[in-house]
């Protein structure tokens, strides 16, 4: 924007804050977007407030929205906060943004009412209106931006919770994989099972495969990467729970499972663990 | 110049890495090494990397190597004690070591050296001094 003649727009705002506040919270209301199953009264009147306090502070320095300018810190903090807490909340993107574009009417309704001359008016208006624009798509992209960090939190979640490695016996351990085996899959439940390995001083770990719905080259790979990495350290591996569909798939795609110990199911495998570290399993005798 | 130190005991040679092993020092043992199996007729060699933070192909590299050289002198060898962190660079670099024996710590280290000893000397017909 070329011109530089300042704004009116802080001392009129400042001047009918209860009413724009009043005007600005039946249109949040009473918008198809409006969700007050999810926010109280009180709540949005206290951001709503806020917001248009440190709106009427940082206009007073400069007209158009600077996201890094020193002056909208106060603006953008409270737009991240409640654009955040509604995205947690469940809001929808453009219910979220509705908070900022529904302030536009009582605006102009001001400019209207305050502004004769029609030229200052369309000004003021075209101020005012790129202005909550900006603010606007702050707003949704700080939504999208907290829906993202849910989602990394949530991803990260399951990563722990999918590769658990139990004890079946003194010195026995198993791995039930489930899910597909990416490389950062791999590495966490590569990293978890030589940890739990030098934890219990386990000498051999089974890889249970049940729960891998497919099996490539990649994913055959990090199999074998994770039975040379326990081999490293000391421990035997046996790969269980391999499908006869995988079976003929492996086969096909010519991977080498040479070097491992596969069995078909997991009690295979676990007799197979018992007899290494010379155990039996005996029925009582009557 | 600083030197890794070799132990005997019994029929077995101990070498435990305390150091960060660089290239130089690598060399040094692998010749220390290769002499000594010779000098003692080692039956067994048993390497504790438990102190060993970092390590690079090379190093990789010169574990297979030992092995290899001792076996060509007739004498097993062990690695024991590798890192978890260790172990995941080695796979990373493509080096699983396939011709080397591990076991998780030193005891676990002398069992197995001690089975398969045993075994290769009842092969061989004369006796072991190690029971």
């Amino acid at each position: 924007m070329a011109e530089t003649r300042t704004t009116q727009l802080p001392q009129l705002i400042r001047s009918k804050e209860q009413e724009i506040l009043a005007e600005w919270l039946t249109l949040q209301n009473a918008s198809a977007a409006s969700r007050r199953d999810l926010i109280s009264d009180s709540e949005l009147r206290q951001q709503s407030l806020e917001f248009l306090s440190g709106l009427c502070t940082a206009i007073g320095e400069s007209d158009r929205f600077e996201p890094n300018a020193r002056i909208w810190q106060p603006v953008r903090d409270l737009l991240t906060h409640v654009s955040g807490s509604r995205a947690r909340q469940g809001f929808s993107p453009s219910e979220t943004a509705t908070f900022v574009f529904s302030l536009r009417q009582p605006l102009f309704t001001l400019l209207q009412k305050s502004i004769p001359d029609k030229e200052t008016l369309a000004r003021e208006a075209w101020t005012m209106t790129s202005l909550l624009d900006q603010l606007g798509l702050f707003t949704t992209e700080m939504h999208q931006k907290s829906r993202e960090a849910v989602i990394l939190r949530q991803q990260q979640e399951m990563l722990e919770l999918s590769t658990p490695v139990v004890t079946l016996w003194t010195g026995i351990l198993a791995l039930p994989l489930i899910g597909t085996l990416d490389s950062a899959r791999t590495q966490v439940v590569m990293e978890n099972l030589l940890q739990r390995i030098v934890e219990t001083g386990a000498s051999i770990a089974i890889l249970d495969i049940t729960g891998v719905p497919t099996v490539d080259t990649l994913v055959a790979q990090h199999l074998l990467k994770t039975v040379a990495a326990a081999r490293l350290m000391g421990a035997d591996c046996v790969i269980s729970g391999i499908r006869p569909q995988i079976a003929q798939t492996i086969v096909h795609l010519g991977v080498d499972l040479n070097t491992v110990t596969t069995k078909a199911t997991l009690a295979d495998a676990f007799a197979v663990a018992l007899k290494r570290v010379g155990l039996a399993v005996m029925k009582p005798t009557a | 110049m600083e030197r890794i130190p070799i132990l005997k005991m019994g029929d077995c040679l101990l070498v435990s890495i305390q150091v960060d092993m660089h290239d130089r020092l690598a060399m040094q043992l692998q010749d220390d090494l290769t002499a000594r199996i010779a000098e003692t007729a080692a039956r067994g060699v048993l390497i504790d990397i438990s102190a060993l933070e970092m390590v690079d192909s090379f190093i990789g590299r010169m574990l297979g190597n030992i092995a290899a050289m001792s076996r060509v002198l007739d004498a097993q060898t062990v690695v024991v004690g590798m890192r978890p962190a260790v172990a995941i660079t080695l796979v990373e670099l493509g080096m699983s070591l396939p011709g080397v024996r591990t076991a998780l710590n030193v005891e676990k280290g002398m069992e197995l050296l001690a089975t398969s000893m045993g075994a290769a000397a009842g092969a061989d017909g004369h006796g072991t001094a190690f029971d």
